[in-house]
């Protein structure tokens, strides 16, 4: 009976039954696709999407006497990606062969990198509720994308589509030092985040661009030494990610705690059934019998290659966060949820070009991301586009129009995409700061309720609330509170 | 060391090469004559010694990130034993 | 028509430069004798209503600079060749025609010369005696029962036979010069590097160059400078200028220093090899060359060295090879693993299923650091040999082979007496340097026998003089006559 038990206190993830308190070690192998316009080793195209077959070359189906040349670009993008990593980046590093025969790969062999990656050890920093917590990264290597192979498109046989073939991926392996889901969760995302700071990976999950292998073994609390651990292949989504690791950590629990043991295999998440199965038939080969490829020579890259990576590398999350508190006078909290993603601060940046940072950042966080994400879409899609929303909360400062009145032209934009300006001209929805028009509103509300001024100059001060009211009632609103507070305070004293 | 019957299936297995029974009995004898002939090395002391990673001496050359190569499904596609206009077509993979 | 066969490629060159003679005589003169020479079956393919074609539209050019104008040339069928079927010799590629031109072939035909056809070879460039093609035995012209070498069986015996003017196979351990050996003609395997390997059925990549094989030294200057140059597309191919090997060829070897290794003075070496590379040094002695004794001391650990490390390449290079792009399928099997298994059970022959199987063996897990990783390491010192000698030498001097040309069917069955053969010529693959065999004289029985000479990478010329002026003082003839066209 694991699971009834388990619960996740503040700082950690433990698996607690009646014996024992367990802790789950994780650690991740993510393949993230490198942006690049053609293949690691060959000229075609790596564009999402096209037409099965379209984007492959002699290189890429492996055809006799075909020679690998590499892409420089890749390199690059991979110096640049260890370097946002704080990684030590290999200026000597080679090109292995990893053997085994599948329909997709074509050679046969998958060219990767094996005992010396283009990366070495590195680090990311997360920012836990408990805290900011670092996550050693093991290397990064540069290896090859295999095709594709269908199997429902026929009962009997098996498609075999080559367009990923040959593209590049960067494999970034982490250090067991991930504790929980949520720390996966926070893992995977900030380093799409500082991928996509780079522009090395577009991170997209759904195309595939960003996969996880996940390694999972339990230990009890206290204790120093892994146990046996399960590699879950393939994962592509945060969410499987989370799912399969929490059923995995269970089922080894479960195990242990019933006298057997775990074999180290590999195993696959289920997404239907939400559990991890073994994959023995592939288990039973695993022999990769890497070598160095004899078509590549080592790779050799210059120091002043790597300084110059190194100078013009953009301002990354962690950077830009400090900056946003330091500058702007955000809390952590604001700072992480505008640095997370690019496109948000982007956008923020964006807006506050012209418009009032506090301003700003209340409504990107508040207003903005509650319609983003009842919509479930990207900033970079928003409706309400960075130039407008700035326009908006010009309206506010200026006093033009109230807060409350800007919420309503916010939705307006939401739903029509139209500026605030032409919102508030066309509803007639600008403030009412003139002291004249104000005077008279609130001498009707003080005329029509003249018990209350005098239960209030007896002593009632609550009643001051029910006048603003009041007055804000017959301006629809577009009374200036500010205004409205002064003018009905030295009316009350007469 | 030397090579047995069993190693040699195992090792057909990971070559993806099937043998009856004859030529495995004669293949384990050429392997176990040939590997016993390329044991000689063990009499050398290599210790202090970098493998050779690479019989040229230069570095990789990279070529540019250009797109100048693909569009080309007809040309891969017509050697195929079997296939359709789109797909290379293989016996279905069993998990 | 006049009688080509005592004409070297130069001779033929300069005939149909001076527009003595045109491409479409000689074509059709080389068509004739390979129609005529089946018993030797050094063909696996061959294409003459493309060779007359070319001939005739070659002839109807007014201007031509090639270095091969109008020459027609049959290749070893492990090049890739457009349009062309491109078997290596194996039934697994029985039915691949290639949609591109190797860069090596490509070069050939750039400096006009003219396809002929395909040569057998071993499968996969397997073998020491064209054996093992499964196209069946090639023959060499020397003698009805006898092998032409291997791997490249095919081109020797198309050479030696005249059934091409000059011709092209490739080197992984010997595969040019010992059958250039076996043959009485010259063979060349360059520095690793100087001829591109994009468009070749790979066997061991960091061991395969192509080369050239020619009647004389100067045809093999010729052909070499034809067909080598840097290839962007082969990240292994050296990037430096063409070199002018026929306008630098000469025969001043005075004050070159040349070695002669001890370790190639072997037991149970035929008395008459000795005495042939004896005769060498005594030419090159009074040609004004100084011989230097020297020690290649890891020679004995070439060969096993190669059999680790060859296979283990070949065994990853042979995976594409799967029923699934190209080539053979079997039709047995219920899935993909059988399918595989049966058609590579199916597709390949013996020898390449030894390689294949001793190669996954020495690279899996558990051995790959005492066989694989041993040999990359013994291969360095090998290379550290050759390094130090050319500290003191400008060429080394060997024997090309340990024996003259056996009989089919005398060493297939013990693989070991049979990878010996190639005991002087796979150092050299190994550190990556070049090496010319020039036949040195006849054995007692008539065979011919050859002499290596092993040179500084990329010093191909030097190489190429010394053979040039040995060839001269040797003055080798053949005695060959063309039995088989009766």
């Amino acid at each position: 009976m694991v699971g009834k038990l388990m619960e996740k206190d503040k700082f950690n993830y433990f698996i607690k039954t009646e014996k024992n308190n367990w802790e789950v070690i994780i650690g991740l192998e993510v393949h993230a696709q490198v942006v690049s316009d053609s293949k690691l080793f060959s000229g075609s195209s790596t564009k999402f999407g096209g037409k099965p077959n379209t984007q492959v070359s002699l290189v890429d189906s492996a055809f006799p006497g075909m020679l690998p040349v590499i892409n420089e670009y890749c390199i690059e993008q991979a110096v640049k990606t260890g370097l946002g990593l704080n990684a030590k980046i290999n200026l000597d590093s080679i090109f292995d062969r990893k053997n085994y025969f599948y329909a997709d790969l074509p050679a046969g062999y998958q060219i990767s990198q094996y005992k010396n990656p283009i990366v070495g050890e590195g680090e990311i920093n997360l920012d836990m509720p408990y805290g900011s917590k670092k996550i050693g990264i093991e290397r990064l290597h540069l290896e090859q994308d295999a095709g594709k192979s269908i199997h429902d498109l026929s009962p009997d046989n098996t498609y075999v589509d080559l367009n990923r073939s040959g593209v590049a991926l960067m494999e970034i392996v982490s250090k067991p030092d991930l504790r929980s889901p949520e720390e996966v969760n926070s893992y995977v995302k900030k380093l799409r985040s500082i991928m996509r700071y780079l522009g090395t990976c577009d991170g997209n999950m759904q195309e595939g661009s960003l996969r996880a292998d996940v390694n999972v073994s339990v230990r009890k609390k206290g204790e120093t030494k892994f146990g046996t651990r399960c590699e879950i292949k393939n994962v592509n989504s945060i969410k499987f990610m989370e799912m399969a690791i929490d059923s995995e950590a269970k089922r080894q629990v479960e195990l242990l705690e019933s006298g057997k043991s775990i074999d180290q295999e590999t195993r696959l998440f289920d997404t239907k059934k939400k559990e991890t199965r073994s994959m023995r038939s592939k288990e039973e080969a695993h022999d990769y019998r890497y070598f160095p490829d004899p078509d590549l020579l080592p790779l050799k890259i210059e120091k002043s290659f790597v300084d110059n990576l190194k100078k013009k590398l953009p301002e990354l999350p962690d950077q830009k966060k400090d900056r946003y508190i330091k500058k702007f006078n955000l809390s952590p909290y604001e700072a992480n949820v505008l640095v997370s993603e690019i496109d948000v601060s982007k956008f923020f940046e964006e807006v506050i070009k012209t418009a009032d940072i506090k301003l700003a950042k209340n409504w990107i966080i508040v207003e903005l991301f509650a319609v983003l994400n009842e919509k479930n879409i990207e900033i970079k899609n928003s409706p309400v586009t960075p130039k407008n929303l700035a326009i908006l909360i010009n309206q506010i400062s200026s006093g033009n129009i109230s807060g409350k009145i800007a919420k309503e032209v916010f939705d307006i934009m939401v739903k029509t995409g139209f500026s605030a300006d032409k919102i508030i001209e066309d509803k007639g929805l600008k403030q009412q700061s003139n002291p004249e028009e104000i005077k008279k509103i609130i001498k009707k509300v003080l005329d029509k309720h003249s018990e209350k001024v005098s239960e209030y100059k007896s002593g009632k001060v609550k009643l001051f609330g029910f006048f603003i009211g009041e007055v804000m009632k017959i301006s629809a609103g577009k009374a200036n509170p500010k205004l409205v507070n002064e003018i009905l305070k030295t009316e009350l004293k007469k | 060391m030397s090579i047995d019957k069993n190693q040699v299936k195992k090792v057909a297995k990971l070559s993806r090469i099937s043998l009856d029974d004859k030529n495995l009995e004669s293949l384990s004898n050429d392997l176990a004559s040939i590997l016993k002939f390329v044991e000689q090395l063990n009499k050398l002391d290599t210790n202090n010694v970098k493998p050779l990673n690479s019989i040229v001496d230069k570095s990789l050359e990279a070529r540019k990130d250009k797109v100048n190569d693909g569009k080309i499904k007809e040309e891969i596609l017509k050697n195929s034993p079997d296939k359709n206009k789109d797909f290379f077509i293989v016996p279905k993979v069993v998990e | 028509m006049s009688d080509l066969n005592q004409n070297t490629l130069t001779q033929i060159t300069n005939l149909i430069k001076t527009k003595k003679i045109s491409s479409l005589e000689v074509t059709k003169f080389f068509i004739k004798n390979i129609e005529k020479a089946k018993k030797l079956n050094s063909f696996i393919t061959t294409c003459f209503e493309k060779s007359l074609k070319d001939a005739k539209n070659f002839d109807s050019k007014k201007n031509y600079n090639g270095l091969l104008p109008g020459i027609p040339l049959a290749v070893k069928d492990l090049f890739c060749t457009k349009n062309i079927k491109t078997t290596a010799g194996s039934k697994i590629l029985e039915n691949f025609t290639p949609s591109y031109e190797s860069s090596v072939t490509n070069n050939l035909w750039s400096e006009g010369a003219i396809i002929l056809g395909k040569l057998n070879c071993d499968e996969f460039a397997m073998g020491s005696s064209n054996e093992t093609s499964y196209f069946g035995n090639t023959i060499n012209p020397i003698g009805k029962n006898l092998v032409p070498g291997g791997s490249s069986g095919g081109s020797a015996s198309a050479l030696a036979a005249n059934l091409t003017p000059a011709t092209i196979g490739t080197d992984t351990g010997g595969s040019i010069r010992q059958p250039a050996s076996f043959t009485g003609t010259v063979g060349l395997k360059p520095t690793y590097g100087l001829c591109s390997r994009w468009g070749i059925v790979a066997f061991a990549s960091s061991l395969d160059q192509a080369g050239p094989m020619t009647k004389n030294v100067e045809d093999c200057a010729l052909l070499l400078e034809a067909m080598s140059g840097y290839d962007p597309k082969d990240s292994t191919s050296i990037n430096k200028k063409k070199e002018k090997y026929s306008k630098n060829l000469n025969e001043n070897v005075k004050g070159l220093k040349i070695g002669i290794p001890k370790e190639y003075r072997i037991d149970n070496m035929p008395k008459e090899i000795d005495n042939i590379w004896n005769k060498g040094i005594d030419i090159l002695k009074k040609s004004g060359a100084t011989i230097v004794d020297i020690s290649l001391p890891h020679t004995n650990y070439a060969l096993p060295t190669y059999y680790i490390v060859a296979p283990a390449e070949a065994s990853s290079n042979l995976a594409r090879y799967d029923g699934v792009k190209y080539g053979y399928r079997s039709k047995k099997g219920k899935n993909l693993i059988e399918m595989y298994e049966n058609t590579r059970g199916e597709g390949f022959g013996r020898e390449v299923k030894r390689r294949v199987l001793i190669g996954t063996y020495v690279l899996s897990s558990g051995y790959y650091d005492a066989y694989y990783l041993k040999a990359q390491k013994v291969r360095k010192l090998i290379k550290n040999d050759f390094d130090e000698s050319f500290k003191k030498v400008d060429a080394i001097l060997t024997p090309s082979t340990p024996s003259s040309a056996f009989k089919f069917g005398e060493k297939t069955n013990d693989p070991i007496s049979m990878y010996l053969n190639d005991i002087f010529t796979v150092p050299v693959n190994l550190a990556g340097i070049p090496a010319i065999s020039i036949p040195g004289g006849l054995d007692s029985k008539g065979y011919p026998m050859g002499l290596q000479l092993i040179g500084k990478a990329l010093d191909e010329q030097t190489i190429l003089n010394i053979a040039l002026t040995m060839e001269k003082a040797i003055n080798f003839k053949n005695s060959i006559n063309r039995w088989w066209e009766n």
